[in-house]
């Protein structure tokens, strides 16, 4: 009887302790992950070696986004159907070295902005006098994110407008003005996308343009003719927009070829980036998607072939929002970053972190989601991210804007989103079938994460210590030495919110070095002009860190063509390799640091 | 359809449960009733996996069953002396693997073990009076709201799945004979769904949603109709569970979004305690009885 009573006394407090165990982690894992006090700049700058500051109205920028009105059927779900055009991209359009930031605008009638960077600190919307601000008309749609790429190797980066509508191309005619040549360019009618990259696909020096279609593009969102254009189901829908690929002729003509060269999906595209993750010299298209699994497609230069399943990254389905690259373990591969949902108690996606896994390569490598591992998991309804060294201690960072619908503070849309998101496809593919938003908030007024790398492995979320405090719904993020300075800076595009510049300061102590890269050899089928694809790995203290030049990452934005590196304390740098390409490789043997290093792919 | 949550012998099945069927009537399914379960949600488990990939992880599910086995072996041998079929604990440990969903590993081990230890550990006269998965679930919900949270939306949203599921599920339960319970519950559901859409204006397709998606597929089948943790009258059955209906609504009204598996944590065990406060009178009175 005894024994019995010691078994029932310690089978409860077994129990006991499984009820506490929720809270012995919690306290565990809070203190290790995020620094959450508020600290002035010098305590920042001693902490964590660097400091932000939000600085937008002092350098001249007052864009505010505007969210489209869509067709009065939606009313009442607007808020939630329009929760997406906000969106930055990083441009020099006038090459005068100094890059200038173009930012999307989403009511109709709404204008976009492009501010001209006047060397002083300060910027100057000159997209009105350039003609690519009244791009909102009525009848054509609304902007939803914009990417640069010198499409005729010219060598200004013209500009391809993504829009819930007549996608438009701009060619940038000297860094004087802007020529619309989207009927020439044989571009279809209407698209309703939120992500396109410039890519040069098939390396024959031309950049070819990819265009990811979120809402079916036979859907005029002011003019409804059925409210069943929501998705199919919440993870696996494949009712979505098409994709396109188009390939660029040198003629200033496109040709579709999509279907061609293997791309045939239907889901619902967010986040398109590519960069070379076999070394194979051929980017190769990584897709996240809204309501379904991300796409991963390798390229062999001709066709496109998709791997998601194979290569692990295609498996569980979410909310795909994002797709950054990033090699934050210092070794020369890529890891890739998706952002998705995770609201305490209702939805814990959790964000991906796809980890190539050791001694998987070329096209037998394989990935492993690694973001509870590393800390990035847990970001609140995640948008745009992006890597770079803001600390310059030479390993990348990550920054995560967040915030759906920030509306009334005190009640959630959650409860009926869940309920409906949980439906059957013929109930929640019907936007009539949602209940009203009724001014209620949606994941709103969420805390940002800025991640410091600790290089081994960890991440720490700083947003608040260095000044990363706001709380507006941010989508897009863009990274960019603003004012050459040898640090990064943070532009973030907010929905229905100012557009906000983040200037960064870093500690004295820690170095860098930046490299802007041209191709060439675009007249006989080499690099092409903007230098997307090229890669540069740089070798130091023992170390490599690669980065390629991209034509656009994140959501919905484009980071600074210049690629920058921290170096650390007392760097000694060993070579930088530059695989162009084109093929061709180059090696610059101890380039000097502290410098932006201007290089030209050699003849 | 149960967890079968009880050890066998310790929580002697009530003269007034139904007997089992005729014998002959078992060739159309020749599984022993404890096998019925366990196959059934392996089943809908396997096809949803098969055609639309919902486990992230194996491994996730592996150990959530994993966990809730071996606990339930070492707990039934430690207090009862015996090894306890499995089945009961296989059925925690999967329907634990497939409506926790977090990115983490130990809310699996964590809410199966909860699950498994809560029959050992609350119990009113040799009764437990939880569902033990309703109860783990529950609890983690409670508890580390910022790591998990629940199968919403997994296998599609699409009509076919469903309809396979609902029609394989109601023959089974039919065999099972607890078709009652879950034939009032749905009932009552979509009664109510109606009243809310009309309280609140809100589409009706809207609140009949949730019973159509999959989170309520496992709660029908395997949650609500447990027999160790449902009062023992057929009667006192479909009262119970219409009340669970009813609680569940007005955990709706208030936006509540886990309400079936909170309205389940309260009424179930309320009407467990009821129905034993009720025996444990009658047990009394028949004493004073043949005292006198």
């Amino acid at each position: 009887m005894t024994a019995n009573r010691i078994a029932r006394a310690v089978l409860v407090l077994f129990f006991i302790a499984l009820l506490a165990t929720p809270f012995v982690i919690k306290r565990i894992s809070s203190g290790r992950d995020v620094d959450m006090s508020r600290a002035d700049a010098k305590t920042a700058l001693a902490r964590h070696g660097f400091y932000l500051e939000e600085v937008s109205q002092a350098a001249g920028i007052t864009f505010v986004h505007q969210s489209p009105k869509l067709d009065p059927k939606l009313d009442p779900i607007m808020p939630e159907v329009a929760s997406m055009g906000a969106s930055v991209s990083i441009v020099d359009f006038d090459r005068d070295g100094w890059p200038d930031i173009y930012v999307t605008n989403s009511a109709i009638g709404s204008k976009n902005a492009l501010y001209r960077n006047m060397h002083d600190g300060t910027f100057k919307d000159v997209a009105g006098e350039l003609g690519i601000a009244d791009v909102n008309q009525p009848g054509t749609g609304v902007s939803t994110g914009a990417v640069w790429g010198d499409y005729d190797n010219d060598g200004y980066e013209d500009l391809f407008l993504i829009k819930w509508g007549r996608p438009e191309l701009f060619h940038n005619d000297q860094g004087h003005g802007f020529t619309r040549v989207t009927e020439q360019a044989g571009l279809p009618p209407w698209i309703n996308a939120n992500t396109a990259i410039w890519i040069d696909y098939d390396g024959d020096g031309l950049l070819d343009l990819f265009v990811g279609g979120y809402y079916s593009e036979d859907i005029d969102l002011w003019h409804l003719t059925t409210t069943r254009i929501m998705p199919e189901s919440f993870e696996y829908a494949k009712n979505g927009g098409r994709k396109y690929l188009f390939h660029n002729l040198g003629n200033g003509k496109f040709e579709e070829v999509s279907s061609k060269v293997g791309i045939n999906s239907r889901r619902w595209a967010l986040a398109a980036a590519a960069a070379d993750l076999r070394g194979t010299g051929h980017p190769d298209l990584f897709v996240a998607n809204d309501y379904g699994v991300s796409e991963l497609y390798f390229n062999d230069g001709k066709q496109f072939h998709e791997v998601g399943e194979q290569t692990g990254v295609g498996f569980a389905p979410k909310s795909g929002m994002n797709t950054a690259f990033g090699d934050i373990l210092n070794q020369g591969r890529y890891s890739v970053y998706v952002s998705n949902i995770s609201e305490d108690g209702i939805l814990i996606q959790g964000n991906n972190l796809w980890v190539p896994k050791e001694n998987t390569t070329g096209d037998a490598v394989k990935y492993q989601n690694l973001a509870r591992d590393f800390g990035v998991e847990l970001g609140g309804w995640s948008f745009g991210a992006q890597f770079g060294d803001l600390n310059n201690d030479g390993t990348l960072d990550l920054y995560l804007t967040n915030g759906y619908i920030s509306l009334d503070r005190n009640r959630s849309y959650w409860y009926d989103f869940s309920k409906v998101a949980g439906g059957n496809s013929t109930i929640i593919g019907d936007a009539k079938n949602w209940p009203a938003f009724e001014g209620r908030s949606l994941s709103g007024y969420q805390s940002k994460r800025v991640w410091l790398n600790d290089g081994a492995g960890k991440f720490v979320d700083v947003a608040q210590a260095v000044g990363a405090t706001d709380t507006y719904d941010g989508r897009s993020v863009a990274l960019v030495d603003l004012w050459n300075s040898g640090v990064l800076d943070v532009v973030v595009a907010n929905q229905n919110g100012p557009l906000l510049i983040y200037k960064n300061t870093v500690a004295p102590g820690n170095e860098w070095i930046e490299f802007e890269l041209e191709g060439t050899n675009s007249n006989h089928g080499g690099s092409n002009r903007s230098a997307i694809g090229a890669q540069v790995t740089l070798f130091w203290n023992g170390q490599q860190q690669v980065q390629e030049v991209s034509g656009g990452s994140g959501f919905a934005a484009e980071n600074d063509r210049r690629l920058h590196f921290g170096l650390g304390r007392n760097p000694h740098i060993e070579k930088a390799v530059i695989r162009w390409p084109s093929g061709k490789v180059q090696t610059i043997d101890q380039p000097a640091v502290n410098q932006l290093h201007k290089m030209k792919e050699p003849a | 359809m149960s967890e079968q949550t009880s050890a066998p012998g310790f929580s002697p099945r009530s003269p007034v449960e139904p007997p089992q069927a005729p014998a002959q009537k078992k060739t159309l399914f020749s599984l022993d009733n404890r096998y019925i379960a366990p196959a059934f949600i392996t089943c809908i488990l396997l096809a949803s996996h098969l055609s639309f990939g919902i486990l992230e992880s194996y491994q996730k599910t592996l150990l959530a069953i994993v966990t809730s086995i071996g606990l339930e072996l070492v707990l039934g041998r430690i207090f009862f002396h015996k090894w306890v079929h499995p089945a009961s604990a296989y059925i925690t440990g999967i329907s634990v693997g497939i409506l926790v969903r977090s990115p983490a590993f130990w809310p699996y081990a964590l809410c199966s073990a909860i699950s498994i230890t809560s029959k050992y550990v609350l119990r009113v006269k040799g009764r437990h009076i939880w569902n033990p998965s309703n109860f783990g679930i529950s609890v983690m919900l409670f508890l580390a709201s910022e790591t998990v949270a629940t199968l919403s939306i997994q296998w599609g949203n699409y009509l076919l799945p469903m309809l396979v599921i609902w029609a394989l599920g109601s023959v089974i339960i039919w065999r099972l004979r607890r078709f009652h319970i879950t034939g009032i519950y749905v009932a009552s559901f979509l009664a109510f769904a109606f009243v809310r859409s009309w309280m609140t204006g809100s589409p009706w397709q809207s609140e009949i949603a949730p019973i159509t998606g999959p989170m309520y597929q496992l709660f029908i089948f395997f949650m609500i109709t447990d027999p160790k943790t449902t009062v023992r009258s057929k009667r006192g059955q479909c009262l119970v569970v219409f009340l669970v209906a009813l609680f569940e609504m007005v955990l709706r009204l208030y936006q509540v979004v886990y309400a079936p598996f909170y309205a389940l944590f309260v009424v179930g065990p309320t009407a467990m305690l009821i129905e034993i406060w009720l025996e444990s009178r009658r047990a009394n009175a028949a004493i004073r009885t043949v005292a006198l």
